[in-house]
Parts: structure tokens; C-alpha cells; sequence
């Protein structure tokens, strides 16, 4: 078996609740989730708030540290005394561009504070041209480099976060919902930059988004989480096309398509309810409240991922093949 | 032909503040007819939700109402005094906001909430009115509603909280029901419950909805008739077959090429150009020219008008005069 660039086996993050006086219940916001990722290839991972996506992202480059699992970096364990070794080749773009600039540095700052910490350039000019030449390869004009976030719009801010982010040549980015934030003009900018910058630099993503259609003309294989453990996971036009797990099916029918005849013809699987706490959740399977096929068997043993062809995998009792 | 339910005619509205006049609506013109649903897309600033609110005459300060007209029943209620106003809202037109989560308020119960507007608008006894919000929460499908008239926005989730708010809105049978991005704060799954519950709703109840989203998706499955919006004008309007079929203006086709399709994975997303104007300084022409990868000369210095494309659309783009001529000379009876 070859090499994967990264490799999660079993990550978990659970996080301690306060309850009540002394009282103390643990969230498990990630509860025992594997994936890989090839060199310059693209993940997504898709679910609704409170799945644990975002949180599978953050534990992945140790912005927390996983309760349990491992994650490997080109075959080396990565944990907290080694982590900053890695995080030349592990970056992060955030959701929101607003919040995560500081108001009160120069776009120069921002993306020269990574090369700095990692000590990337001998002289000031060499440091200048390097700053000059990111956000020239992320589509800004050089000449705003001593301007502050605020002058910039929602579109352009996104644009300094993926420069930051490339700044120290990193091979792994995880892109946390950076598009969902956007207008849907300025959203294909991005969307397109991000997969220019793929072809030319070879780098992997882990592309997380709520929005099923964003992430499916991203990557090439998609893993979809409930509840904080993935359901589901295949190529991505497989997954569109013959989604196996009941959650899945609800989801892409549930994307409103913007072609008015295919959504007259078009049924929606609608689900019951709402997503369960994951402070509460169900025993077995964790969908099967929501399942439209739930059997006795759901509510006493959980599925595991199971391989139906293809690597197309799914975690459910109910799956004929 | 009898008088539609709504009619909007050449509404302006502006925020006047220190660094000049924001023109966040110029000249928005539309008929809503009885038990239709009508959606307004656009982007962040195109003034579609400022639209909105000026029909209900709630802008917060320094916004007004600059020129034009909100005849709802061939009365103009731009002209109605504030007492007037207030029966108004919440009776004949009613609206949900976007965020469930703010709208909501914190320190009292969903029950006190939802019988205030009873109360206030029709003339039920508390008792009666706590009866009809108990129906209502029924209506828009919350379980165990007599529980949950008692509790509290923040013992309810997201879905939850704007099932509550149209429960509210729909409390005094509004024959207007605005809906501004009634579902861009919730997931897929449960947007398509609150859709699916509007839909019903709508059916049942025939009240007329506009619709106000930036989501294609919501547009395509929810509503009769389209406007898109740009820089606080209309730029095209139609029936949702032709707007997404046959859109005849450049920023309509823009939007339709920059969105990802399930099953064209292959092609590039073709974004459009640019950023959105600064509503400070509109431009004299076509505000869509500088972001436009077709504009002409005429484009940046004047305005079009919007031209008839066939009976159920209209486009506001020279493109479209330029065809028109050309089709037109090719008849040979140009003269």
C-alpha cells in the first residue's frame, strides 16, 4: 500500500460539559473517525452544524489535542511535542474572513507573521518580494500590502487567509466552510483560486462546507459526518449518484437544485425532527431517530463503516447489495 | 383587469449618512398578485431586503423612503400615519426575518410572544389568543406545542425558533406573508422542512409570499415569478422558467454560470468579475457595466430601461436593444 500524505485512524475529541455543580458530561464532538488524503488530492466533508466537522479539521493540525486516535503526516505520527515540525506542512483557512484578521496588522504582517515564526527569508527585501509575490499568486494587488483587513471586502479578506496559509509552502490545507461566508459571485472567485492553486502547487485539501454542491465540484471523494462519526464516504459523483446510507439520500434531496422543472418533477426525502444533542445521543446507530428504515437492530448495535465496492463505503444495518 | 394585491411603483430609498447618501433601492416597480409567490434574488447590498422592509415601512434610522409609491389595495401606505401603519403590519403584511436566533425575544416565552400580536390585532381574549397560539404552533408543525409556549427562544433550536416565527407571522392570517432569507441561518435538511412547510402553508392559507434569497435553489423551487436584483435595481423579471431558461441579462447569466451543478464537476465555474458597487457613488450607466464582460460604450452612460423580451419577461440590459435592433434589420424593416 502506498504512502498517504495524511492519514487519521480513529481520531476522537471529546470535549467536558459542565452539567451542574461538580457534575460533568463529556460532548463527543468527534467520536472515532478515519479518512486519508493523497497528495494533491481533495477531501470533502460535509454535514449539518453540529456534526463535528469543523472539529475533525482543528484536531487534525492539533489546534486541539485529540482525545484519542492518531493522525500521520507523510507516515509520521504527528502529536503535541512534534506538532510544530508539521505545521509548515499543515495549514489552516478559516471560515469567516472577519474574524480571523487581526484588525490591527498590515496585510503584510498577516502574511509575514507565518514566515517570521518559521524564519522563511535572510533579508527585508527578500521578505517583501515573498509577501508580494502570495498575494500576487492569490489574486491581490501587491501594492495593497500595507493596508489593514477592513479596507478590504468579504472576497479579498478570504483571499489574504489563503495567502497566510501558503505562505510557508504548506502540502495540506484545511479549508474550514471558506466559501459559505461569500456571495455566490464572489464564492466562484474563490472556489476557482483555490483549485488553481492545486494545479500549481500540488497541495492536498480537507475541503469542509455544509453545501453539498460546493463540495462535491471540489473533491474527489467525499466523506459525509452525522453526529460526529462519518456515515458515508465515496468518490464523489458515486456518492451523488448512488448515495447508500439513508442520511446521505435525505441530504441531496433536500439541496434545493436551481432548475425550476427538475425541482417541480424532483421528491424530497424529507427527515423528522431535528439533529439529536450529542450530549444525549441515541444508542446505536445515531441517525436511526431521523431513519426512515430503522430496525430493532439500529437501536442495539452500531454500524461500522463497511466497504460496498469501489471503496465506496457506508455505515448502516439497512443497506441491500 | 382588477387591481393586484400589492403593487410597488418606482420605490427609492436611501440611507442618508456623514460621507453622503447611500442609494440602497433606486427605482424597484412590482405587482404581487393574490395567493402568487414572488421572489427577489441578489446579492449582499442589492437592496432586496431594504425593499422589504421599506414595504413595511421598517427602516431603521437614517433610512426613508425617498420617492414612489406602496399601493397595497390601491392605498398608498407610504402616506399612512404611524397608528395606521401599525394595524397594518402584522395583519395584512407580515414578515420573518432572516436570523431565528435574533429575532426572537430572549426574555419572554414563545407564548407570550405569539399572543402579543394576537392581542394587539384582533380582538380575542387572552384566553382565545392563547388558544389560536397553541393552533398555530400546531399548524407549523411543533410538537408539543403547549409545553412549548411556556419555554423560553434559547430551549429551542434554530428549526424550531423559525417555525415559532412564522407561526407568528401567519398568527392574523396576513394576506402578505415577506419572507427575507427565511433560511440561510438553517441547514439543508431542515430548509427543506421550512420550505416545504411554506409551500403548504401557502396552499392552505392562499396567502401571496415574496420571497427574499440569495439561493438559486430556494428561487427555482419556491416561486412563481422572479426579480434579480442588482445595486437597488430591478435588472430582470420574469417567470422562474425564463429567468433560469432564458436570462437575458448579463449579471443573471453571470450568477447562473458561478454556481457549482451536481454532474458538471468538470467544468470551471466561471465567476463574475470584480466587486459589488459601492452604493455611495452609483455610476451613471448600467450599474452592472464595470463588473459586465460585454459592455458597450452606451452601458456606462446610460441607464437602461427595461426592455420586453416576450409577455412574461422583461431585462434591463442594452444587450438586449442591440438584438432587437439586429433581429429587426434583418427583416429589412428598419427604417
Amino acid at each position: 500500500m502506498s504512502k498517504h500524505l495524511i492519514e487519521v485512524r480513529d481520531l476522537k475529541q471529546h470535549f467536558p460539559i459542565k452539567t451542574g455543580w461538580l457534575s460533568k458530561t463529556m460532548l463527543k464532538a468527534v467520536d472515532g473517525v478515519s479518512f486519508q488524503i493523497d497528495e494533491g488530492e481533495t477531501l470533502g466533508l460535509v454535514g449539518e452544524s453540529g456534526c463535528g466537522k469543523t472539529t475533525v479539521g482543528r484536531s487534525l493540525i492539533h489546534l486541539y489535542t485529540p482525545t484519542a486516535g492518531e493522525v500521520l503526516f507523510d507516515g509520521h505520527p504527528v502529536n503535541r511535542q512534534n506538532v510544530h515540525l508539521y505545521r509548515r506542512n499543515m495549514q489552516m483557512v478559516f471560515q469567516d474572513p472577519y474574524s480571523s484578521l487581526n484588525p490591527r496588522m498590515t496585510v503584510s504582517d498577516i502574511i509575514g507573521e507565518a514566515l517570521d515564526i518559521h524564519r522563511l527569508f535572510r533579508t527585508k527585501a527578500e521578505r517583501r518580494e515573498r509577501v508580494e509575490e502570495l498575494m500576487l499568486l492569490v489574486g491581490l494587488n501587491a501594492d495593497h500590502a500595507r493596508r489593514y483587513a477592513h479596507e478590504f471586502s468579504g472576497g479579498q479578506r478570504q483571499r489574504i487567509g489563503i495567502a497566510r496559509a501558503l505562505a510557508v509552502n504548506p502540502k495540506f490545507i484545511v479549508c474550514d466552510e471558506p466559501v459559505s461566508a461569500l456571495d455566490v459571485s464572489i464564492q466562484a472567485q474563490i472556489i476557482n483560486t483555490f483549485e488553481e492553486l492545486q494545479q500549481k502547487l500540488g497541495i492536498a485539501y480537507l475541503f469542509i462546507a455544509h453545501d453539498l454542491l460546493v463540495v462535491n465540484h471540489m473533491s474527489r471523494r467525499i466523506a459525509v459526518m452525522y453526529l460526529g462519526r462519518i456515515v458515508e464516504t465515496a468518490e464523489s459523483d458515486e456518492l451523488n449518484d448512488h448515495p447508500l446510507h439513508p442520511y446521505t439520500q435525505s441530504l441531496l434531496s433536500a439541496i434545493p437544485v436551481p432548475d425550476p422543472k427538475l425541482a417541480r418533477t424532483r421528491h424530497r426525502i424529507p427527515l423528522e425532527g431535528d439533529v439529536p444533542s450529542p450530549l444525549n445521543m441515541p444508542s446505536g446507530c445515531s441517525f436511526r431517530l431521523r431513519c426512515r428504515y430503522a430496525t430493532e437492530k439500529c437501536a442495539l448495535e452500531r454500524p461500522e463503516l463497511r466497504d460496498y465496492g469501489n471503496g465506496h463505503m457506508a455505515a448502516c444495518w439497512n443497506i441491500r447489495e | 383587469m382588477s387591481t393586484p394585491l400589492l403593487q410597488v411603483r418606482n420605490l427609492h430609498t436611501s440611507f442618508s449618512i456623514d460621507s453622503g447618501e447611500v442609494r440602497a433601492v433606486n427605482g424597484v416597480s412590482f405587482n404581487l398578485e393574490r395567493g402568487k409567490v414572488l421572489g427577489i434574488v441578489g446579492e449582499s447590498g442589492s437592496g432586496k431586503s431594504v425593499t422589504a422592509y421599506s414595504i413595511l415601512r421598517i427602516l431603521v434610522d437614517p433610512g426613508k423612503i425617498t420617492e414612489g409609491e406602496v399601493l397595497f389595495e390601491g392605498e398608498d401606505i407610504v402616506k399612512y400615519p404611524p397608528k395606521k401603519m401599525r394595524q397594518f403590519r402584522g395583519n395584512k403584511v407580515s414578515i420573518i426575518f432572516q436570523d431565528p436566533m435574533t429575532s426572537l425575544n430572549p426574555t419572554y416565552t414563545i407564548g407570550n410572544q405569539l399572543t402579543e400580536a394576537i392581542l394587539l390585532h384582533t380582538d380575542r381574549n387572552r384566553r382565545e389568543a392563547r388558544a389560536r397560539a397553541k393552533e398555530m404552533l400546531t399548524l407549523v408543525g411543533v410538537n408539543e406545542p403547549a409545553k412549548r409556549l411556556k419555554q423560553y427562544p434559547h430551549e429551542l433550536s434554530g428549526g424550531m425558533r423559525q417555525r415559532v416565527m412564522i407561526a407568528m407571522a401567519l398568527a392574523c392570517e396576513p394576506d402578505i406573508l415577506i419572507a427575507d432569507e427565511p433560511t440561510t441561518a438553517l441547514d439543508v435538511t431542515i430548509q427543506a422542512q421550512i420550505l416545504e412547510l411554506m409551500q403548504d402553508l401557502q396552499r392552505k392559507l392562499g396567502m401571496a409570499i415574496i420571497m427574499i434569497t440569495h439561493d438559486l435553489g430556494v428561487i427555482a423551487d419556491m416561486c412563481d415569478e422572479i426579480i434579480v436584483m442588482y445595486a437597488g435595481c430591478v435588472c430582470e423579471r420574469g417567470t422562474a422558467d425564463e429567468i433560469f431558461y432564458n436570462p437575458r441579462h448579463e449579471y443573471t447569466k453571470g450568477l447562473m454560470r458561478s454556481i457549482p451543478t451536481i454532474g458538471k464537476k468538470s467544468e470551471k465555474l466561471i465567476p463574475i468579475a470584480g466587486s459589488p458597487v459601492d452604493l455611495l457613488n452609483l455610476p451613471k450607466g448600467c450599474p452592472f457595466a464595470a463588473r459586465c464582460d460585454r459592455a458597450m460604450k452606451v452601458c456606462l452612460t446610460e441607464r437602461p430601461e427595461e426592455i420586453p423580451i416576450n409577455d412574461f419577461h422583461r431585462a434591463a440590459c442594452w444587450m438586449n436593444v442591440w438584438q432587437v435592433y439586429e433581429e429587426a434589420s434583418k427583416g429589412g424593416d428598419v427604417e
